[in-house]
């Protein structure tokens, strides 16, 4: 059996996607910012896709810039964000210590380069943020408060449309990297009182290198590239086609079946967060009501991550880990030390991510055979040794 | 997965000498819990040879297979013979490992060093501990 449980890292591009692209790779090329017909075929092909985008996240055309992906969106929200607040004098910027490394590094480098301040709050043991910290953490020079909607390693989704509320209240803009949201959960960035929004196409079953980035009318964008007029000149460069048309097409199938996705997808996680939990001294990590729909985030005392990763391939279950042999450090995932975990127990840690496309069987199958892989590398384990020998106390 | 040699992947999925000697003349543990790697090597010393060996490791696939590949290289010799066994040594065993980990070699040429060294201890045998490790100034693990 071949599971791939790795969803979060990337998912499968649908024939959806494949079919929609296939024109824009072949005989659909004109460059959307040519006069002649080819040239126009394609500015239409571009305004559906960001019609679509923009129906999916519930804002208007106007407000979608397709971007690279995650990262880039990621950027420019937060350059965006950065350039308004110095223009005032306001170099404040509030974040949380468990966001992606787009977020985290694109803040690190304000603060050292440009002398802003960052707040990162606590996230917790269950990973998730008291809206109440936003309000206790926001101050007069405040010009950013950027919290992802959900975490791409342990899957809490976080009180969004509250957060934003405050923000507004306060006058802050609110960005939120909704990369592992987009295509999964409902969003709408009205409601959820959000400013800027990062997105992904490939993280639902689109291609890769193709993202957008929501940017609420009225606030002036920052470019990252200098260059054409492409994306109302906010994004030079001639536009990735042939991604934007099959990211769009494979988000309006997402948008349409959500519902039903969520379902299947959350019974599954259930169900393998219910098979795994008879594990002993292992512990889930993350909220088990709000987290997504796709992940099971456990970590097992006594043993490391990269190993358990690798025996899992020999057995075809695809997954990841936080271990610091997989982060290639020497300290393993910054999320799971921002929800407290020690290093010893995070070095131990486990993600497979679910999609629609996995099935009760393949669940059945990881259920049975993770137990084995885990009781396999305990059995050779020092650390697991000496705790059941009573020689060191159990943490988990 | 091509991160590793096959070398590599058959001394992880099927480790040589995994498990204790309850009754060692000698054992040594180095690394910790936080950098993520923990050897530790049981000796059995007959008339100066090591007459068996084995490991635990806790770590990762390379952690394993250099304990596991280590134990191998130093069955049978004299303790003398297995005092001259280098990382590089391992790795070349090994048929290579990424650069990342040969840290992990390192670890498993200690944990041999520091269980020779506790046999000595244990039987008052006079050594040149210039030899022997010294895990607390060791910054591969950048200790706790």
């Amino acid at each position: 059996m071949k599971i791939y449980a790795d969803n979060a890292a990337t998912t499968k591009m649908s024939e959806t996607a494949f079919n929609a692209m296939l024109p824009y790779l072949k005989e659909h090329y004109g460059n959307p910012s040519s006069l002649h017909t080819p040239g126009q075929q394609a500015a239409e092909a571009l305004q559906t896709a960001r019609e679509i985008v923009a129906d999916a996240i519930g804002c208007t055309p106007r407000e979608v810039l397709f971007t690279s992906g995650g990262s880039e969106s990621d950027n420019q929200a937060i350059l965006t964000a950065a350039k308004l607040g110095k223009k005032k004098g306001k170099k404040h910027i509030i974040s949380t210590a468990f966001e992606h490394h787009a977020v985290l590094h694109a803040l690190q480098k304000l603060e050292k380069e440009e002398g802003f301040e960052l707040t990162l709050l606590d996230v917790h043991e269950n990973g998730l943020i008291d809206p109440a910290q936003v309000a206790d953490a926001i101050r007069e020079d405040t010009c950013l408060v950027t919290i992802m909607y959900a975490n791409n390693e342990i899957g809490t989704v976080q009180p969004i449309a509250e957060i934003g509320a405050i923000c507004h209240d306060k006058n802050v803009l609110f960005h939120t990297d909704a990369v592992q949201v987009v295509g999964h959960l409902p969003i709408d960035v009205v409601s959820d009182n959000i400013d800027l929004l990062s997105l992904s196409g490939h993280k639902f079953h689109g291609p890769k290198g193709v993202g957008a980035l929501y940017v609420r009318k009225g606030i002036p964008i920052a470019t990252l590239i200098e260059g054409g007029a492409q994306e109302r000149g906010k994004r030079a460069g001639t536009e990735n086609m042939p991604a934007i048309v099959g990211m769009a097409a494979t988000l309006e199938e997402s948008m349409n079946r959500l519902t039903e996705n969520i379902q299947k997808i959350s019974a599954l996680r259930d169900q393998l967060i219910r098979g795994l939990s008879t594990i002993e001294h292992a512990a889930l990590n993350g909220d088990p009501e709000k987290r997504l729909p796709g992940n099971v985030s456990f970590c097992f005392e006594g043993i490391e991550g990269e190993a358990l990763l690798l025996l899992l391939n020999a057995k075809g279950i695809y997954a990841s880990s936080g271990s610091a042999c997989t982060s290639g450090s020497l300290d393993p995932s910054h999320v799971l030390l921002a929800i407290g975990r020690s290093h010893e127990i995070a070095h131990g840690s486990l993600r497979l991510s679910l999609s629609e496309e996995n099935t009760e069987e393949e669940v059945d199958y990881m259920i049975k055979e993770i137990p084995k892989v885990v009781d396999q590398l305990r059995m050779m384990s020092p650390v697991w040794v000496s705790k059941v020998r009573g020689e060191k106390d159990f943490i988990l | 997965m091509s991160l590793y040699s096959e070398k590599v992947m058959d001394h992880f999925t099927n480790p040589r000498n995994v498990g204790e000697i309850p009754d060692a003349d000698g054992v040594g543990e180095v690394g910790n819990v936080k950098c993520g790697d923990i050897m530790k090597f049981f000796l059995k010393i007959k008339e100066n040879r090591i007459e068996d060996v084995k490991f635990q490791t806790f770590g990762c696939g390379a952690a394993i297979a250099t304990s596991s590949i280590a134990t191998e290289m130093v069955k049978g010799k004299s303790l003398e013979e297995a005092m001259t066994l280098t990382n590089r040594e391992v790795v070349e065993a090994l048929g290579g490992l990424p650069a990342p980990k040969i840290h992990c070699s390192v670890l498993a040429e200690e944990a041999l060093k520091a269980a020779i060294q506790n046999y000595y201890e244990r039987n008052n045998i006079p050594y040149d501990k210039s030899l022997f490790p010294n895990c607390a100034e060791c910054e591969t693990c950048r200790m706790v």
